[in-house]
C-alpha cells in the first residue's frame, strides 16, 4: 500500500524533526513528485538533519557539498586526472554523483559553480572532457540557503529558482517540540541509527503511485484558473510558468498520496501552493510578500469552479 | 481627459450615421450635407489618429449651424427647425467628443433622434431603420463600457441585449395606458391637408383626387366581399347647384339611421385613413351602430373629424329602401336649378319628360340618351364653357364621373325628378394576400340619386352607361391604355401588382396592430385576457405585473446560467446554502474538506455529519469517474437530509 508506506515515512521523519510535520511532509511530497527542494532558513533549525533523515529513510546514497565562494565547477561535478600507469586521463566523479545531494548554502558559491549544479539538476547528467555521464537514478538535490546573511552571497536568480519544485522553510520549533529536542537524545546519533524504511523497489512504486493519482477535469479547471489569475489577474507582476503549473500538479498528486487519497482535491493544490509558487510569483506593490501571503492572495482570488 | 479608443469612436460614428441618415429625407439639403461632412471629418480624424479641431473652431461651426437653421426656417420653434438643429448639433458634438461622458451624451442624443424619425413617418421601414440605429447605439454603449473587442461579438452582444428587451417592450406597448389620438402626431400635423374628397364639387375635382394612388380606406368583410356593383362607399351628398359647383344641402342628424335597414347584411371592418373630415365613407347603407351619427342624406358620420386611422365594425344593408317618406323640403331642394345656366340640358329634360309616359321611366330614358350620345370617359376632358353641363353633353362629349353625375342630375331636375349628386368611392380591389378590400383615392367616384314616388332614393350611376367597366373593373379597366394613371393603379404589370398586394397586406397589419393600437384595441386585448374592468388603474396594475413577470423571468434565466450544472454540485450547493444560512458560509475558494474541517473546529455541534458529506462530495467531484452508485446515492440522501443545528 503506497499510502501506508508514505504515512510510515512521515511518522518516522517526524520523530526526529520535531514539530515540523508540515515541512517534513512537503519535503517528502517534493521527493515523491521527483522535484528538487530548496530549504531557505537560518542555520541550526535542522535543514541538514532533514536531508539526512530523508536519505536514510528512503535508502538513498547521500552526498553533501558545502558551497563556498572559491568553489569551482570541478569541485562539484568531478575532475579528470592524468593516470601515469596507462598514460591517459581518468574522470574522477565529484560529489554530484549521488542519489541525494545536499547542497549546503548554495548562495555562497559564485554563479559559475551554482550553474554547474543547476545544469546537473535539470539534465540529470554531467558532460565533461567531451564525455557524458549519467547521474544516478533517482537524483535529488536538496539545497539550502540562508536568507538572513546576505553579505558576500550570490542569490539565485529567478530562472534558477524555477528549477526547484519547492522552496520551504522550517522555522523555530514550538515550545513543546523544543523541550522534547532539548531533553531528547542527540539527533545525529538518532539519524545514524535510523533504519531504512523502504524495501528494494518500494521507492519506485511510490513514484509510480504518485504519478497515478487521479486528476479530474474539475481540478484541471481549478489549476488553470489559478495559473491564469497569477498571470492576468490583479495583484501579481510575475505569474506562474507552464513548468510551475506542471510542478504544482505533480506536487499536489504527491500530497494527495501522502494524505492517503487516490485523487487530487483543491485542498491538495492549496496546501502545496506556498511551497511551489512562493519562489516563482511576485506580487505587485512595494512590500515583498512571504510565500504564504502570496499563495493566500492567489487562492482567495480564485473561486473553485 | 481619458481619450476614446478607436473602436469606441467607430461605433459612435456608425450609430450617429445610422440615426441621421433617415432624417436626410426631410432635412434641408444644406443641413444634411453639413451633417455628412462633419461625420466624415470625424471618421477621418479617427482613422488618422489626428487631433480634434480647436474649441474656437467648434464654436464658430455651431454658430454656422444655428445660422443655417435660421436662414432655412426663420425660427427655432416647431418640429422642422428643432430636428434640423439637433441633427447639426449631434454631428458637431462628435467633433468634440473624446471622453466617455461626451460619448454617452452623444448616444443619448442619438436615441432621441431615432424617436424623432417617427414625428415624420411611422411606417415599417422607418421603424426598421430606427431599430438599426438603436442597435448601433447599444453597441456604442457596450463599446464605451467594455474592453476593445472585434465587431462581430460586440454586435452579437448588442443584438442579444435588444432581444432581451423585447418582452418588456411588448408588455409596455400592449399595457401602457393609451390616450386617444395618434401616438406620434404633433398638434400642428392634425389639421394639415390630406388628399381626398371635399364637401363641394366642381368639374375636375374627382379626376384630381383619382390621380393619387394613396389608400383611402380598407374593408375586411366577414365572408365573401360584395360584388363590385354593390361597392358604393358614400361620402358627401351634394344637393345645391349654383351653376358651377355642387354643395351639400342642409341636413339633419341623429344617432339612429333615417331608414329601417333590411335585406342582406354584410358585416365588415372598416379601417379609415385620416382625412380630417366627419364622414366615414360607409358602404350603402350602414345599419345601427353605437357612438356614431347618421345624416338624413344616409351618410354615416363621426362626432370628431377623423384625424387618426380609425377602425370601425359596421354592417352594410345594400338592399335597404331609403327615403320612402322624404321631407318635402329636401325634395324641393333636389329639384332646384339655377336660372340662366345650361339651357340646352333643360330643354333636354323637358323633352324627356314629355316623351315619358310615367315619371318612373324618365331616368331610364336619360340613361339611354347618354349612351346614344357616345360620351367618352376620360381623366383629362377637354375644357368646358360657362354652361359646363351643356358643353359636356352636347359639345365636347368627354368627361369624368363628376361630369356624368352632374349632367344626369341637371337633366333629371329639368325633367322634374328630384335628384342629387353623391360623391364617395366605388369599387376597390381585393388584396389576395389577406383578403381585405383596399380602396384607394383613384377609386373616388361621383354618381347620382333620383327620388321616385313609393320607391324612395335610387342610385343611378350614369358613368356606367358610357363606361360600364369602370364599375366592374375599376378605373384602369375603363380608361384607354394611354391614360395617365398612378403607377400603383395600373393593371398591366402583374408582378408589380403582386408585390404591391403583399406589401400592402403587411402594411395593413402594421397599421391595425401597431399604429392603430388605440384605447379601444387595448380594451379588447385586456378583455380577451380575462380582465373585465379596464380603467387606467387596472391597466397600470397589469402593466406593473407584466413588467415584474418579465423582469423576474429574465432574472431567473440569468441566475440559472451561473448556477452549477449537475446534480452533485446542486446537492453540495444546497448543503453550503444551509450552512451559510446557519451563519457559516463557505468561502468561494474553500475546498470541501477544508470547509468541513473549519466548521468542525469553529462550531463542532452545528454539523457533525458534514465531514462525511464533504468527503463524499470530494470523492464524487474529484475522484475517478464513473462514481460509485451507492456513494452517489448516499451523498444525495445525506445532503438532502442535512440540516445544520
Amino acid at each position: 500500500m503506497p499510502s501506508r508506506i508514505a504515512r510510515r515515512l512521515t511518522e518516522a521523519a517526524s520523530r526526529i524533526i520535531l514539530g515540523k510535520e508540515h515541512a517534513v511532509r512537503l519535503a517528502l511530497a517534493c521527493i515523491l513528485a521527483r522535484g528538487h527542494l530548496l530549504i531557505e532558513d537560518i542555520p541550526g533549525v535542522g535543514k541538514t538533519t532533514l536531508a539526512h533523515v530523508l536519505a536514510r529513510l528512503l535508502g538513498l546514497q547521500f552526498q553533501r557539498i558545502q558551497f563556498t565562494s572559491d568553489m569551482l565547477p570541478a569541485d562539484i561535478i568531478g575532475v579528470s586526472v592524468f593516470d601515469q600507469r596507462d598514460a591517459s586521463f581518468r574522470f574522477h566523479p565529484g560529489p554530484v554523483f549521488a542519489q541525494l545531494l545536499l547542497a549546503d548554502e548554495i548562495n555562497r558559491a559564485t554563479p559559475k559553480a551554482q550553474s554547474a549544479l543547476l545544469e546537473a539538476m535539470e539534465e540529470r547528467q554531467i558532460s565533461a572532457e567531451g564525455q557524458t555521464w549519467r547521474l544516478p537514478e533517482p537524483f535529488f538535490v536538496i539545497a539550502t540557503q540562508n536568507p538572513a546573511d546576505q553579505i558576500g552571497t550570490f542569490p539565485l536568480p529567478e530562472s534558477q529558482l524555477d528549477r526547484f519544485l519547492m522552496r520551504i522553510s522550517l522555522g523555530y520549533p514550538d515550545r513543546a517540540a523544543e523541550r522534547a529536542l532539548l531533553a531528547g537524545e542527540d539527533r545525529r546519533e538518532l539519524v545514524a541509527h535510523l533504519p531504512t524504511e523502504l524495501q528494494a523497489g518500494e521507492l519506485d512504486s511510490l513514484f509510480e503511485a504518485a504519478r497515478q493519482v487521479h486528476v479530474g477535469p474539475r481540478l484541471l479547471d481549478y489549476v488553470q484558473a489559478l495559473l491564469e489569475h497569477s498571470r492576468a489577474g490583479a495583484g501579481f507582476s510575475l505569474g506562474l510558468s507552464p513548468r510551475a503549473g506542471l510542478g504544482l500538479l505533480a506536487a499536489a498528486r504527491a500530497w494527495a498520496l501522502l494524505g492517503g487519497r487516490d485523487h487530487v482535491l483543491p485542498e491538495d493544490v492549496q496546501a502545496v501552493l506556498p511551497a511551489v509558487a512562493g519562489h516563482r510569483l511576485r506580487a505587485t506593490g512595494d512590500t515583498p510578500l512571504g510565500p504564504d501571503a502570496l499563495a493566500r492572495r492567489l487562492v482567495e482570488a480564485v473561486p473553485l469552479p | 481627459m481619458p481619450s476614446l479608443r478607436r473602436d469606441q469612436v467607430g461605433w459612435l460614428l456608425a450609430g450617429s450615421a445610422l440615426t441621421l441618415a433617415p432624417h436626410a429625407s426631410h432635412l434641408p439639403p444644406a443641413i444634411s450635407a453639413l451633417c455628412a461632412l462633419l461625420l466624415v471629418w470625424r471618421g477621418f480624424i479617427n482613422q488618422r489618429g489626428s487631433r480634434l479641431p480647436h474649441r474656437s473652431l467648434l464654436v464658430l461651426m455651431a454658430a454656422g449651424v444655428v445660422g443655417a437653421v435660421l436662414l432655412e426656417f426663420h425660427q427655432f420653434f416647431g418640429k422642422e427647425p428643432g430636428i434640423a438643429l439637433l441633427a447639426g448639433l449631434l454631428s458637431l458634438k462628435l467633433l468634440e467628443t473624446d471622453s466617455l461622458r461626451d460619448a454617452r451624451a452623444a448616444v443619448l442624443l442619438s436615441f432621441f433622434m431615432q424617436l424623432g424619425q417617427f414625428l415624420y413617418q411611422q411606417n415599417m421601414a422607418i421603424a426598421a431603420i430606427a431599430l438599426l440605429g438603436t442597435f448601433a447605439s447599444i453597441g456604442t454603449l457596450l463599446a464605451l463600457q467594455g474592453r476593445a473587442e472585434a465587431f462581430a461579438p460586440r454586435a452579437a452582444a448588442a443584438a442579444r441585449l435588444l432581444l432581451q428587451a423585447l418582452p418588456l417592450m411588448l408588455v409596455l406597448f400592449l399595457l401602457f395606458p393609451r390616450v386617444q389620438g395618434p401616438l406620434w402626431g404633433l398638434p400642428a400635423d392634425a389639421h394639415s391637408a390630406v388628399s381626398g374628397l371635399s364637401d363641394d364639387m366642381r368639374p375636375g375635382d374627382i379626376a384630381r383626387v383619382s390621380e393619387s394612388g394613396a389608400i383611402a380606406f380598407r374593408a375586411a368583410f366577414e365572408g365573401d366581399p360584395p360584388p363590385p356593383a354593390e361597392r358604393y362607399w358614400r361620402g358627401p351628398v351634394l344637393t345645391r347647384f349654383d351653376g358651377r359647383s355642387w354643395r351639400p344641402g342642409p341636413s339633419r342628424r341623429q344617432d339612429q339611421p333615417f331608414y329601417q335597414s333590411s335585406g342582406i347584411a354584410r358585416p365588415y371592418t372598416l379601417t379609415l385613413e385620416p382625412h380630417n373630415q366627419h364622414w366615414l365613407l360607409a358602404m350603402d347603407f350602414p345599419g345601427p351602430a353605437g357612438g356614431l351619427v347618421y345624416g338624413d342624406d344616409f351618410r354615416l358620420l363621426s362626432r370628431e373629424p377623423v384625424r387618426s386611422r380609425l377602425r370601425l365594425e359596421l354592417v352594410a344593408h345594400p338592399a335597404t329602401p331609403v327615403g320612402l317618406a322624404e321631407d318635402p323640403r329636401i325634395l324641393q331642394e333636389a329639384l332646384a336649378l339655377p336660372p340662366g345656366f345650361n339651357p340646352r340640358t333643360r330643354a333636354l329634360g323637358e323633352r324627356l319628360r314629355a316623351a315619358a309616359g310615367h315619371t318612373e321611366d324618365i331616368p331610364a330614358l336619360a340613361i339611354r340618351h347618354f349612351r346614344d350620345s357616345r360620351l367618352a370617359y376620360t381623366l383629362a376632358p377637354a375644357p368646358l364653357s360657362r354652361d359646363d353641363v351643356d358643353s359636356f353633353l352636347f359639345d365636347t362629349r368627354q368627361g369624368f364621373c363628376e361630369h356624368f353625375a352632374a349632367a344626369f342630375v341637371v337633366t333629371m331636375r329639368a325633367a322634374g325628378v328630384p335628384a342629387r349628386v353623391v360623391t364617395g368611392y366605388q369599387g376597390g380591389e381585393i388584396n389576395p394576400v389577406d383578403g381585405t378590400l383596399v380602396v384607394r383615392q383613384s377609386d373616388a367616384h361621383a354618381w347620382a340619386e333620383v327620388w321616385l314616388e313609393a320607391r324612395g332614393w335610387l342610385r343611378v350611376d350614369p358613368t356606367a352607361a358610357s363606361a360600364p367597366r369602370r364599375i366592374d373593373g375599376g378605373l384602369a379597366a375603363a380608361l384607354p391604355d394611354t391614360a395617365r394613371l398612378p403607377l400603383l393603379a395600373r393593371s398591366d404589370l402583374p408582378w408589380l401588382r403582386a408585390l404591391r398586394d403583399r406589401v400592402d397586406a403587411v402594411n395593413n397589419r402594421w397599421n391595425q396592430w401597431v399604429l392603430g393600437y388605440n384605447p379601444a384595441r387595448q380594451r379588447e386585448l385586456v378583455a380577451s385576457l380575462g380582465f373585465g374592468d379596464t380603467g387606467w388603474q387596472s391597466l397600470t396594475a397589469l402593466m406593473a405585473g407584466g413588467t415584474a413577470v418579465v423582469m423576474g423571468g429574465l432574472t431567473l434565466w440569468a441566475l440559472r446560467r451561473v448556477r452549477p450544472g449537475d446534480a452533485i454540485d446542486r446537492s453540495w450547493s444546497r448543503v453550503c446554502r444551509r450552512l451559510a444560512a446557519a451563519g457559516h458560509p463557505r468561502h468561494a475558494w474553500e475546498g470541501p474538506l477544508d470547509y468541513a474541517g473549519r466548521i468542525a473546529r469553529e462550531a463542532p455541534e452545528t454539523a457533525p455529519e458534514l465531514a462525511s458529506i464533504a468527503a463524499d462530495y470530494a470523492r464524487l467531484r474529484y475522484g475517478p469517474a464513473p462514481a460509485d452508485a451507492t456513494l452517489l446515492q448516499r451523498f444525495h440522501h445525506t445532503s438532502r437530509k442535512f440540516r445544520p443545528r
